[in-house]
């Protein structure tokens, strides 16, 4: 892992990113610090927790952006979904699963327009699901559907927890919401249609390592789904009892940052 | 169990009596307090509350202790399993019985001395006669029930956390409780992973799940914690 190329991509898309860090030479010694006290020196894992302090209370967005970016999201679900419907292919309990999911995309892309505006931003509008990338059969119309929603999931997660602590807000037609708690109650829809489209597929609701997708980048990231580290624990070695990797990764759902979810080689490449 | 995790106002206000009345300069005063009249009415002590404590802390214990119940749950499920249960489910209620463990042993390392069940000598126990575990049918009603509850209860109280690590650890959580919940609702009724009744189908939050107080969540739980009564008393509100 070459640690400056990823200060370097970082500086690309955000020029203060150096100067989030004290200096190279703080970076470094927090990062001997660390690797004395932990193997985990070398494993995303502690990168992840030193931009997280780098990055730790800067606001450069506002609630209204993240919601924005919620939305761009559901716009391509939902235009996906769309073009799942008009292409018919579904089959036998398919066909109202896909409806439902595609009512539940609508209704988040209609939710996320209201709370918008209703804050004085402009919502994003016109995301639409690449047509070159939806393919013809309908097994792999439910890959990309799968893969869709885990990365919803991943997103919304990646996003949350900037919402903490927020007051709630009083938005015209629905009344005092709470954005984070708005932001979870979509999430965990998302997490209702990935699990039941894995389902459909034979497989593991939840994201499980050896996977027929679990090479699609979707899968990977900064933080992996493959992670087994929560809160400074390796939680197949540290909690007194061994878990097996395997239980410890599927028990939870990993974030993905917002450059990672409109990467082309996820998301953003399925925007057309 | 020890008296230090459940609420005894009575022996709290005995120990900072004693340590009051051992302060001699204090006694004279005392002694007059005890000539007052207006001594306040004791409050009846129920010995089986359970207090989870306050603010992120609080609300973290309240977290472990719907985990703990799910492990309980499923962990007797995988015990006895019902004799009609379908090809492969047992090994779903396997993986299922391993999440809820792992959450449960994450939550209790992060809380460390703070759990509300540290000095506890043995682990609290659950009540599920409110349930039937001797057949399909009801391991998966009550599967849906616990899991539909734990995802209302995370999205309901992270809204309540001040800090932003925690936020984002739940976060995890949360999601996959949601593709538990999912699952066993399509094992008991196909179809209904998203169902209206767990996600609200008219006005304008339409197509988003339900969030649940901890007060609400508690009091839908009650019968599977009795004997015990929990307290959301000193968990945050807003």
């Amino acid at each position: 892992m070459n640690f400056f190329k990823i200060i370097e991509q970082l500086a690309e898309v955000d020029s203060d990113a150096l100067g989030r860090f004290d200096s190279r030479r703080a970076v470094f010694q927090s990062l001997g610090t660390f690797a004395k006290r932990s193997a985990l020196a070398t494993t995303p894992v502690l990168l992840g927790s030193m931009f997280q302090k780098a990055y730790a209370g800067t606001s450069v967005d506002t609630p209204i952006d993240i919601l924005n970016y919620a939305l761009t999201l559901e716009l391509l679900e939902a235009d996906f979904y769309r073009q799942f419907v008009a292409a018919g292919t579904a089959t036998g309990a398919g066909v109202a699963a896909i409806a439902q999911i595609k009512k539940h995309e609508d209704a988040h892309v209609a939710l996320l327009t209201n709370v918008i505006k209703a804050l004085g931003g402009t919502p994003k509008t016109g995301v639409k699901f690449k047509t070159s990338a939806f393919p013809a059969a309908y097994a792999d119309q439910l890959v990309v559907a799968q893969v869709l929603e885990d990365t919803g999931v991943r997103a919304y997660k990646g996003r949350a927890a900037e919402l903490t602590a927020t007051a709630d807000q009083n938005i015209t037609g629905i009344g005092n919401v709470n954005l984070l708690t708005v932001a979870l109650q979509i999430h965990s829809v998302e997490a209702r249609h990935a699990s039941h489209i894995r389902y459909m597929r034979g497989k593991n609701p939840w994201v499980t390592t050896g996977e027929d997708v679990s090479s699609n980048a979707a899968y990977t990231g900064a933080i992996p789904e493959s992670n087994v580290t929560q809160a400074g624990f390796n939680l197949t070695t540290q909690l007194g009892t061994p878990y097996s990797a395997a239980d410890v990764a599927a028990s939870f759902d990993e974030p993905l940052t917002p450059a990672e979810v409109l990467d082309m080689s996820r998301a953003g490449g399925l925007v057309g | 169990m020890s008296d230090s995790y459940f609420s005894q106002p009575g022996a709290l206000h005995r120990r900072t009596f004693l340590r009051v009345a051992g302060a001699s300069a204090a006694t004279a005063s005392l002694v007059l307090a005890g000539c007052s009249t207006d001594t306040p009415t004791p409050t009846p002590v129920n010995p089986n509350l359970l207090t989870l404590g306050s603010a992120d802390t609080g609300l973290l214990n309240y977290l472990y202790l719907l985990e703990q119940l799910k492990t309980a749950f499923y962990q007797k499920v995988v015990d006895a399993p019902p004799a009609d249960l379908r090809t492969g489910e047992k090994a779903i209620f396997d993986d299922l019985r391993d999440h809820e463990l792992v959450h449960r042993e994450t939550l209790r390392y992060i809380l460390g001395t703070d759990a509300f069940d540290a000095a506890l000598s043995k682990p609290l126990a659950f009540d599920f006669s409110s349930l039937t575990l001797t057949t399909r049918a009801g391991v998966l009603a009550g599967a849906q029930q616990l899991e539909d509850l734990g995802v209302a209860a995370y999205t309901g109280a992270l809204r309540l956390l001040k800090t932003i690590t925690t936020v984002s650890l739940l976060a995890k959580v949360v999601s996959v409780e949601a593709r538990h919940a999912a699952l066993v609702r399509d094992l008991r009724t196909p179809g209904s992973f998203a169902g209206d009744d767990v996600v609200i189908s008219t006005g304008a939050l339409q197509s988003v799940s339900l969030a649940k107080t901890p007060v609400q969540v508690v009091a839908e739980a009650k019968a599977f914690f009795l004997p015990i009564v929990v307290s959301t008393d000193s968990l945050p509100t807003a």
